[in-house]
């Protein structure tokens, strides 16, 4: 490359909880993404970078990053959106344990989706009749509305209330146990409501939309949230919930 | 359902139940201040309105009622979730709190409804 190509002035996080941002010079390029600029330090300035990614084109949710403060997914984020001044500082997610640079400690993150059993369990077998659900009907679309979570974190690693209450769920995890609800095939929705209740839940959320503004699937977990605590208040009342703790 | 999970959705609950009634009361309570507030502020023309007054009690005791549990609640979660007590310490505080608006407030309705002027 030309020695006058314009410049980018990086800080990356190196180290783990305790650690240092360093800075790098990467020449910019026409449509670089951050993770573009994340590779090219690794492979050219500083093998010892660590950081995650697989898929590239937004699928696998696994490049998330904090960039200039704000958590992104980092392989469809062009630098000329991000990068003010020429440039860039990228950070490991928040709320969640650094491994080691870029690299942070995701099983809390996926636990929390098991905590919140936010995975379908049904009662046919392949040998019965499918289940025949109503593309347009106001559950499905409920379901719709959430289920293209990739599971990258930037909405966990956006909530205040998570910072303030390790224990809480979550966006990601509430907004999946949202779509379960929905899903009338499903047969675990009061024991899913139960895992989804009170302040390690749903009713910890204060609505602040951090995680609807960042999702970088433009989906909206406040509304799931909000449509779980609905739904669980009204169970408590109807005497729709077991009071006793389940074996879940 | 553990029990005070049960406890926890009922507070949050209620603090949303008190909140959608407090906004009618609120909005009340302001014309009551501005048509209060015409003749001159005096002790003795707004006792003379309310001494005696079964409505002015019964709205302003059940006004404080809903502040005291609205309140209480929210007091709760700042304190878990900003000064970071426990569950524990924290509904300790928020219901003694409580009970203190409950007490001062229902007292005041008292004395301007039942007490006499100075």
């Amino acid at each position: 490359m030309s020695a006058s190509a314009p410049m980018l002035r990086v800080e990356v996080w190196r180290g783990g909880e305790e650690g240092r941002f360093q800075t790098y010079e990467v020449p910019r390029r026409t449509s670089q993404t951050v993770l573009d600029v994340v590779t090219y330090i690794q492979q050219t300035l500083d093998s010892t970078l660590s950081y995650r990614y697989a898929c590239r084109v937004g699928m696998c949710g696994s490049c998330a990053m904090r960039v200039n403060g704000v958590a992104r997914w980092t392989c469809r984020t062009h630098v000329t959106r991000v990068a003010d001044d020429d440039r860039l500082q990228l950070a490991p997610l928040a709320n969640l344990p650094i491994v080691k640079d870029l690299v942070t400690d995701m099983a809390e993150f996926f636990n929390k989706n098991d905590r919140a059993l936010g995975r379908f369990r049904g009662n046919r077998s392949r040998h019965e009749r499918m289940a025949q659900v109503r593309p347009d009907s106001p559950a499905r679309r409920e379901a719709d509305a959430g289920i293209e979570c990739i599971g990258c974190a930037v909405c966990y690693s956006s909530c205040d209330v998570v910072a303030w209450r390790p224990d809480f769920l979550g966006p990601a995890a509430l907004n999946r146990a949202w779509t379960l609800v929905n899903d009338e095939r499903d047969i675990e929705r009061a024991p899913r409501l139960v895992a989804v209740a009170g302040d390690g839940g749903c009713h910890a959320c204060h609505t602040q939309g951090s995680c609807t503004v960042r999702c970088p699937k433009h989906l909206t977990p406040t509304a799931s949230i909000a449509g779980l605590k609905r739904v669980t208040a009204r169970a408590l009342l109807r005497g729709e919930m077991p009071t006793t703790e389940g074996n879940s | 359902m553990k029990p005070q999970v049960v406890q926890q959705v009922r507070r949050w609950y209620w603090q949303r139940i008190t909140a959608m009634i407090m906004t009618l009361f609120v909005l009340v309570h302001l014309v009551l201040m501005i048509h209060a507030i015409k003749g001159g502020l005096s002790a003795g023309e707004i006792l003379a309105r309310t001494q005696g007054s079964v409505l002015w009690a019964l709205f302003y005791g059940l006004f404080v009622v809903l502040v005291s549990v609205h309140a209480s609640i929210g007091l709760g979660n700042i304190l878990v979730e900003w000064a970071r007590l426990p569950q524990g310490s924290a509904r300790l505080i928020s219901n003694l709190v409580a009970l203190a608006l409950l007490v001062l407030g229902l007292r005041a309705v008292w004395a301007v409804t039942c007490g006499s002027m100075p």
